[in-house]
C-alpha cells in the first residue's frame, strides 16, 4: 500500500467535510426564521405571495435540512473515525457541548417535520407556531457546536492528574469558555448573514431575468433585509472578537496580523506573505493601522506578539501563516463590501422609500450569496488553521490526535467523490423544484390551510 | 460513579434501541409503487427525527465512554466508514426522490435509498456483533481492521440487524396500511411480516450457536444474567407472530417493539459489566461524575422537553395531521404518481 500521512488526510477530510456541511448550516439556522416571517406576514396581512413564498421556502428547506443533518452525521462519525485518541482523551469535556447541541437538534428535526408537513391539516396559527420552535433550536444548536469549537481554542472547565487524564470537569465551565459568547454569536449572526444574502441573491437572479412580480420582490426583500440588519452587527462582533482573539490568542492573532517580530507600530498588511526567513514580501502596508486596530486607546504604541515569541513547533508553519493571513483578508474584504452593498440598500430606503433601482444593485446582489459563503469559510479558515499545530490549544496537537488508520486517502478520496455527486444533485434538485414550481404557478391547487379531503388520501 | 455509570448506560441502551429504531421503520425492501408510496408516506415526516436518535447515541457513546468510543472508532474504520457513507446516501436520496416525479429518476434514488437502508443496518450489525465478541481492544490500539468486523459474530449481528429491521417495518407497516383503509397494501405487508418474523427468529436461534463457538463471553451472558431476557424476547417474538397470523396488528406491533427491544437489552445485560467485552469495563471507561451528571442533566431536559414534542409528532402523524407532502403533490395525488408529470 501507499505510503501515506493518515495525519494530512484525516486533516484534509475533516475541513472537506466541514466545509461543506457549514453551507448548508446557514440554511438550516436562518431559513426558517425568514419562512416565518413570510408566513406571518401571509396570515396578518392576507398577503397570498407571502404565503405561497413560505410555503415553497419550507419545501426546499426540507430538502437542504436533509442533506445538512446527513453530513452533520458524518462529521460525529468522523470524531470517532479520525480523531479517535483526541476523543480518547477529551471526549468527557468536549462531549458536554455536543449532549445539548443533540437536545437542540432533536427538537429542531421533530419541529421542522411537522411544520413542513403540517401546511394543509393545521390551522394557520398553530401551524406558525410549530415554526417557532426551529428558530430557537437553531440557533441554541449553533451556540453549543461553536462552544466546542471555542473551547478547542480556550480549552477550560477541566482539572486532568498527572497521566494527563481528565479526572474533573466542570460543565459550565466547558460550555461558556471565555472564547464561546463572541464567537457563538459571530457565527450565529453569519448564519443569517449567509442565508440571507444567499435566498436573496436567487431572487435578485430571477429578477434580472425579467422576473419582476410582486411574488420575487417579497422573495428577494425578506432575506436581504434579514442580510442588510445582520451585516452591520457582524461587522462590529467581528471587530470585538478580533480584538478578543488580540489578548487571548497570540499566536493566532500574530498569524492574522503578518507580525513575525514583536513590536509596536505595527502595519496592516494587505495580501503580501511571509517568507521562511521571517520577513514579509509583497502586500500593502498601511502603517501602524494593526496597532491602532488592536487596541484603539494606545493607538499606534500598541504592542502586538510576534511569530517569533512562541517556538517553532507550537505555532503555525510559514504556509499556514500565509492562509490564515490571506483567508483573513478575504473575510475582512468580501465583509467590507457587502457592508456597502448592505448601505446602498438602506440608504435607498431612507432617501427614496424603496429598494435601489439600478440594475447594478441586482447585479452585485445575486453574487452576494457566494460572496457571503466565501467569506464564511475564509473565516473557518482563519480559526481552525490559525489554531495549528493545537486541536487542543496549548494540551493537544493534532498529530497527535488522528488515527494511525492507513486507508484515510481512500475514505477521503470516497467521501470527496460522494460530496461532489450530492452537492451537484442537491443544486439540480433544488432548480428543478423551483422550475416545477413556476410551471405549476397557473393552476395551484396547493391550497394552505385548506380543508381535510373526504377521502383519506395515501 | 458506578450508580451513574448504570443509569447511563442504561439510558445510552435506550437510545441505542431508539437508533436502531428509526432504520428499522424504513429497512424493509418493497416493491412497487403502492407499498413504496405508503412507506414514503410513513416514513416522510418522522424520519429525521428517528435519525436524531443515532446521533444522539453517538454523542452520548463519545461524551460518558469516550474510551471506548475512541478504541471502536480505531478498529471498526471499515464498517463505520460505511455506514457513515451510507447514511449520507440514505438521507440525501430519499429526499431527493420526494422532489423527483419522473419515473425514471425516481427509480435511480429509490434503488440507492434502499440498498443503502440494507447497508447501513448490517454494518451497524456487524459493529455490534465485533464489539460483543471481544473483537474491539480498549487503549488506543486498533484491533484487526477486518477480522473485527469480517466474522462469524459480525456477520451473525449484521445479518439479525437487517432482518429485525425488514421484519419492524413490516409490521409497522401493516399497522399503517390499515389505517389508510388499503386492505390490499395490510395482506401485502402482513404476509412479508410474517416471513420476516420467522427469519428473524431462525437468525437469532442460529445466532445462540454461534455465539457459543464464536463469542464465549455473551453467550455465557445470555444464558444466565439475561436468559429472562432472551426468554421474553423469544416470547414477544412468537407472540406477534401469532398475532399477525390472528389480525390482530395493533398488540403485534406492541410486542414486536418488545422482541427487538429485549434483544438489545439482553445483549447489554449480557456483557455486563463490559462496555468492550473482556477488555474494558463501563465503571473504567465512565468520564468523570462532572460530565455524566450533565448527560443525565440533558436526558432530564429531553424527557421534559423532547419526549412530549416527539410524542406530539406521532400523534400528529397518526392522525393524518401532516399528510404527506410532495412538492406538488395535489392534496389527493393517488399512489400511482410515479406517473409522468410535469415533464
Amino acid at each position: 500500500m501507499l505510503a501515506v500521512d493518515s495525519v494530512s488526510f484525516a486533516r484534509a477530510q475533516m475541513a472537506f467535510t466541514l466545509g461543506f456541511h457549514i453551507i448548508l448550516v446557514p440554511l438550516g439556522v436562518s431559513w426558517a426564521a425568514m419562512t416565518l416571517i413570510a408566513n406571518w406576514r401571509g396570515i396578518k396581512r392576507n398577503d397570498a405571495d407571502a404565503m405561497l413564498l413560505a410555503q415553497r421556502w419550507s419545501k426546499y428547506m426540507a430538502v437542504t435540512f436533509a442533506v445538512g443533518a446527513v453530513t452533520g452525521t458524518v462529521l460525529t462519525f468522523e470524531f470517532a473515525l479520525l480523531w479517535p485518541k483526541f476523543m480518547d482523551q477529551w471526549g468527557p469535556a468536549f462531549g458536554i457541548p455536543f449532549t445539548f447541541e443533540g437536545l437542540f437538534f432533536f427538537t429542531e428535526a421533530i419541529f421542522i417535520s411537522i411544520y413542513i408537513f403540517g401546511w394543509k391539516r393545521l390551522r394557520p396559527w398553530p401551524h406558525f407556531w410549530s415554526g417557532v420552535p426551529i428558530v430557537i433550536a437553531g440557533i441554541a444548536g449553533s451556540a453549543s457546536v461553536i462552544a466546542a469549537n471555542a473551547w478547542m481554542n480556550d480549552p477550560e472547565g477541566f482539572t486532568l492528574n498527572k497521566a494527563g487524564e481528565i479526572v474533573d470537569v466542570d460543565p459550565l465551565g466547558v460550555i461558556f469558555n471565555d472564547a464561546m459568547p463572541l464567537e457563538a454569536l459571530h457565527m450565529i449572526v453569519a448564519a443569517y448573514l449567509v442565508g440571507g444574502f444567499l435566498i436573496a441573491s436567487v431572487y435578485a437572479v430571477g429578477m434580472l431575468k425579467g422576473r419582476r412580480d410582486r411574488y420575487h420582490r417579497i422573495g428577494f426583500l425578506i432575506p436581504f433585509t434579514v442580510a442588510a440588519i445582520a451585516t452591520p452587527i457582524q461587522m462590529g462582533v467581528g471587530d470585538s472578537l478580533a480584538r478578543w482573539v488580540y489578548n487571548n490568542e497570540p499566536t493566532k492573532f500574530a498569524a492574522i496580523e503578518l507580525v513575525p517580530e514583536t513590536s509596536s507600530d505595527v502595519p496592516e498588511t494587505l495580501f503580501g506573505h511571509l517568507n521562511d526567513d521571517g520577513t514579509v514580501s509583497g502586500g500593502i502596508a498601511i502603517p501602524g493601522l494593526a496597532s491602532i486596530l488592536s487596541d484603539p486607546s494606545d493607538g499606534t504604541s500598541t504592542v502586538i506578539e510576534g511569530l517569533d515569541t512562541f517556538p517553532a513547533d507550537e505555532r503555525p508553519t510559514t504556509r499556514q501563516v500565509n492562509t490564515v493571513h490571506l483567508a483573513w483578508d478575504v473575510m475582512v474584504g468580501l465583509g467590507t463590501l457587502l457592508m456597502l452593498l448592505t448601505l446602498w440598500y438602506w440608504l435607498s430606503w431612507i432617501f427614496r422609500r424603496d429598494m435601489p433601482k439600478s440594475k447594478w444593485f441586482l447585479r452585485i446582489a445575486s453574487v452576494a450569496g457566494v460572496a457571503s459563503i466565501v467569506a464564511m469559510e475564509a473565516g473557518w479558515v482563519v480559526t481552525e488553521v490559525g489554531r495549528q499545530p493545537w486541536v487542543v490549544h496549548d494540551y493537544m496537537k493534532v498529530e497527535d490526535a488522528a488515527t494511525t488508520n492507513q486507508g484515510v486517502w481512500i475514505t477521503f478520496t470516497a467521501v470527496v467523490l460522494l460530496y461532489a455527486a450530492v452537492g451537484v444533485t442537491l443544486i439540480l434538485v433544488l432548480r428543478s423544484m423551483s422550475r416545477r414550481f413556476r410551471a405549476q404557478e397557473e393552476d395551484d391547487t396547493d391550497v394552505p390551510y385548506g380543508p381535510r379531503p373526504l377521502e383519506p388520501g395515501v | 460513579m458506578l450508580f451513574f455509570g448504570v443509569t447511563a448506560y442504561a439510558v445510552f441502551g435506550g437510545a441505542d434501541f431508539g437508533a436502531g429504531f428509526w432504520d428499522l421503520i424504513a429497512g424493509g425492501p418493497v416493491k412497487g409503487a403502492r407499498p413504496r408510496a405508503l412507506v414514503d408516506h410513513s416514513i416522510g415526516p418522522v424520519w429525521e427525527a428517528n435519525h436524531v436518535w443515532l446521533i444522539f447515541c453517538l454523542v452520548v457513546l463519545w461524551t460518558a465512554f469516550s474510551e471506548a468510543f475512541a478504541s471502536i472508532g480505531l478498529t471498526l474504520f471499515v464498517p463505520l466508514t460505511l455506514a457513515a457513507l451510507g447514511i449520507v446516501l440514505r438521507g440525501s436520496s430519499f429526499a431527493f426522490r420526494k422532489t423527483m416525479f419522473r419515473t425514471r429518476e425516481r427509480r435511480v434514488f429509490g434503488a440507492i435509498f434502499a440498498l443503502s437502508s440494507v447497508l447501513v443496518p448490517y454494518c451497524m450489525g456487524a459493529i455490534a456483533g465485533a464489539i460483543a465478541s471481544g473483537r474491539v481492544p480498549a487503549g488506543g490500539e486498533a484491533g484487526d481492521p477486518w477480522d473485527s468486523w469480517v466474522n462469524p459474530t459480525s456477520v451473525l449481528g449484521g445479518v439479525l440487524a437487517v432482518t429485525v429491521c425488514a421484519y419492524l417495518a413490516a409490521v409497522y407497516l401493516v399497522w399503517d396500511a390499515r389505517r389508510l383503509g388499503d386492505d390490499a397494501l395490510v395482506e401485502y405487508f402482513r404476509r412479508r411480516a410474517v416471513v420476516a418474523a420467522i427469519v428473524a427468529g431462525v437468525v437469532a436461534g442460529a445466532g445462540i450457536f454461534v455465539l457459543h463457538a464464536d463469542a464465549e463471553y455473551i453467550f455465557d451472558g445470555l444464558t444466565s444474567r439475561a436468559l429472562p431476557l432472551v426468554i421474553a424476547s423469544a416470547a414477544c417474538g412468537i407472540g406477534s407472530l401469532v398475532l399477525l397470523l390472528r389480525h390482530a396488528h395493533r398488540y403485534a406491533r406492541i410486542l414486536a417493539i418488545g422482541a427487538v427491544a429485549t434483544v438489545v437489552w439482553g445483549w447489554g445485560v449480557a456483557q455486563w459489566d463490559y462496555i468492550l467485552p473482556e477488555t474494558l469495563t463501563v465503571v473504567d471507561a465512565a468520564a468523570p461524575s462532572g460530565t455524566l451528571t450533565t448527560v443525565l442533566v440533558v436526558f432530564a431536559i429531553a424527557a421534559v422537553v423532547i419526549l412530549p414534542s416527539i410524542g406530539l409528532l406521532y400523534w400528529l402523524d397518526q392522525r393524518g395531521l401532516l399528510p404527506e407532502e410532495s412538492v406538488d403533490a395535489p392534496p389527493s395525488a393517488s399512489p400511482n404518481r410515479d406517473e409522468v408529470r410535469y415533464t
